[in-house]
């Protein structure tokens, strides 16, 4: 689980990054969605890979944290979710507007001289 | 209820965030109720922020001065997300706010009319600002983080046309990366450690194992990435003088401490988490800091000199600013933070001004004419026309007079010339320099302080230059086609408010030095801050009583 999980993070993480380094905006913006998939993935890999646990402890109840699962990444990963989701919609209008503008999808606005 | 003077200290999140979100129920034929909605909220904010400032400062008899905890939701540290009021959060909430009431009016004179939902926007920013200042919680940081970051999208968007798209869309590109960096970066930290509140992490990294504590620097690594974008450090910086320049003026004005945000985490982190390891000042992450900082100055000395524009001009100031102020940082030595705090606020004001300045110079101005101005400057053509003219003495318009002294004292400022602030501020640090404190035992005067001391001049000259340039070209040799600027009051008044505040830091230059040599010591001593998070005690609930007798 362990190997499946990095390299998910990994493949993601290297695609992302490429993309992100490329002329067109689209390419842009997808590569900032792959990233924040590794991301997301990344932070959940910090609060230990456990099976079958449950997060929530019965109130009153002897706790062994050995048997439950970190909730707080998770709850991190909410909130990562939510907010790249809301920055990602807000730098796809940008894209609209730019590719509007300028009458390019090029990430400087215009096309390079060839 | 009883009302309890710790309560405020949530009150610069909850005003601008309440105002803010009224205003979205307002429709644009309602711009004046909106205007008088958001000054009422920053004339609010800026209240609070110097009382909080005062009950830090003035009521504190211990070294380290009074630091409020505010338990969000009541639960016990160090579980609960808590805002702490100290000396630095409280000198940034009055800077905030201290910016953002002069901002909010320039924009009243024509910017807020440019587009939706400035006044949201800006209220937003201003929430995101003083959460970032106040939180305790590195991911609330985040968060914080996040809202300041996504109200600046839309300021700088603000009037659109196609430099502020292109520069926003680079601006949001970098920062959404920069975003996810934090994120990697805290969950390393969390991974480590088990904790996100700073007080408590403070507790924990000295107790890690060396197998983990590489991980652990190695997410403080990814983390500080995050805050050196935003602080601009080199190389780094490429983004910042571009969007400031495009950004409409009051938003740029408010973006001048929008990268202090990045140094004032930095330095508030760094120190508390490594501040107590002896090798930290030797170690890379004071080293990354100082060189680094030694090339923002450098590379914003360079784009000074070297901008065509005055709106490019300022935004490489914020470089020099940046830089200076990471240096400072870097060399971890008490006497120099108290300095640098000192021309942080100082430089972050005096950049606000000018952002605002620059769009009433060039209001008057062709654009193309002012860059053509300074390049043929640079290659040496004269204007023959003018050699043969009379010389006839022309009486300088108000308005243009009144611009000039504004111009000239920012230009003072950033220079660092006496009389104003600027040059208190860099002198303090020089002097820190070279009497290092006698606790480091060390006498000699290093390299590096030789080699910060003479960026830090140059960087003046290079300033000095720079501003005697375009302001002749604008205010004593204007070219044919400039037109006298309208103005209105309610556009200037701002920009001398900004500025007579640098000027009673001047006058006050004693008082406010000791309140900075106090941030100081309890940044480089953050014991204090540390028990008093930990053992802030639970809100106890007074009303159960009665309701039993109900």
């Amino acid at each position: 689980m362990e190997l499946i999980l990095s390299l998910g993070i990994g493949i993601l993480a290297g695609s992302g990054v490429w993309l992100l380094l490329r002329p067109r905006t689209y390419q842009v913006i997808i590569g900032l969605g792959l990233l924040s998939y590794a991301v997301n993935l990344f932070i959940f890999s910090v609060g230990r890979l456990v099976m079958n646990n449950p997060p929530v402890t019965q109130a009153g109840a002897q706790v062994d944290s050995a048997t439950f699962a970190d909730p707080v990444p998770q709850a991190l990963i909410l909130t990562a979710i939510v907010i790249g989701f809301a920055t990602t919609a807000l730098f796809l209008v940008i894209l609209l507007a730019a590719r509007g503008l300028t009458g390019t999808d090029h990430v400087d606005g215009k096309e390079p001289d060839r | 209820m009883r009302f309890s003077p710790e309560h405020l200290v949530i009150a610069p999140v909850l005003i601008p965030l309440i105002a803010g979100a009224l205003q979205l129920f307002l429709d644009d034929r309602g711009r004046k109720l909106k205007a008088t909605l958001s000054v009422l909220a920053t004339v609010a904010l800026l209240i609070i922020s110097v009382w909080l400032l005062r009950f830090t400062y003035v009521n504190s008899h211990a070294s380290a001065g009074k630091i409020t905890v505010y338990l969000l939701g009541n639960w016990p540290p160090p579980f609960a997300i808590n805002l702490v009021l100290d000396h630095l959060s409280a000198m940034m909430l009055t800077l905030t706010a201290t910016l953002a009431l002069p901002a909010l009016i320039f924009s009243l004179g024509r910017w807020h009319k440019s587009g939706a939902h400035f006044h949201t926007l800006f209220l937003l920013l201003l929430m995101g600002l003083n959460g970032a200042f106040l939180t305790g919680d590195l991911f609330n940081l985040f968060v914080f983080f996040e809202i300041m970051l996504a109200a600046s999208y839309g300021l700088v968007l603000h009037g659109s046309g196609l430099l502020r798209v292109k520069a926003g869309l680079h601006y949001i590109a970098i920062n959404l990366v920069a975003s996810f960096l934090f994120l990697i970066g805290v969950a390393l930290i969390y991974g480590v450690t088990g904790t996100l509140n700073m007080a408590d992490l403070a507790l924990k990294i000295p107790q890690i194992s060396a197998s983990g504590y590489m991980l652990l620097e190695s997410g403080a690594a990814v983390l500080s990435v995050a805050f050196l974008i935003k602080a601009g450090m080199w190389p780094l910086s490429f983004w910042l003088p571009a969007t400031y320049a495009a950004a409409p003026a009051p938003s740029a004005a408010i973006f001048a401490i929008m990268s202090k945000v990045g140094i004032y985490v930095l330095l508030r982190l760094t120190l508390l988490f490594f501040g107590n390891n002896p090798d930290f000042p030797d170690g890379p992450g004071a080293q990354i800091l100082l060189y680094g900082g030694l090339a923002t100055i450098g590379f914003g000395t360079v784009g000074v000199l070297a901008s065509q524009t005055l709106g490019r001009f300022a935004g490489f100031s914020v470089l020099v600013s940046s830089g200076t102020l990471l240096t400072s940082i870097g060399l971890v030595q008490t006497g120099v933070t108290a300095g640098a705090l000192f021309y942080l606020v100082s430089s972050t004001l005096a950049i606000s001004a000018l952002f605002m300045l620059i769009e009433l110079i060039e209001r008057g101005q062709n654009m193309a004419a002012s860059v053509l101005a300074v390049t043929m400057e640079a290659f040496g053509y004269q204007d023959e026309e003018t050699e043969n003219e009379e010389i006839v003495g022309v009486a300088i318009p108000r308005t243009i007079a009144v611009l000039g002294t504004c111009f000239a004292a920012c230009a003072i400022l950033l220079i660092g010339l006496p009389p104003l602030s600027g040059f208190i501020a860099k002198f303090v640090i020089l002097s820190a320099l070279f009497s290092p404190d006698t606790a480091s035992q060390a006498t000699d005067i290093t390299a590096i302080s030789w080699g910060f001391t003479a960026l830090l001049i140059l960087s003046g000259l290079a300033t000095l230059i720079a501003m005697s340039r375009s302001g002749i070209h604008t205010f004593w040799a204007p070219s044919v086609d400039t037109m006298l600027p309208r103005v209105l009051l309610i556009e200037i008044l701002p920009i001398a408010a900004l500025l007579g505040v640098t000027l009673v830091l001047t006058i006050q230059a004693g008082p406010v030095m000791r309140f900075m040599e106090a941030t100081a010591t309890s940044l480089h001593a953050p014991h204090p801050y540390i028990e008093k998070v930990m053992n802030t005690p639970r809100a106890t609930v007074l009303s159960q009583p009665e309701e039993q007798v109900e």
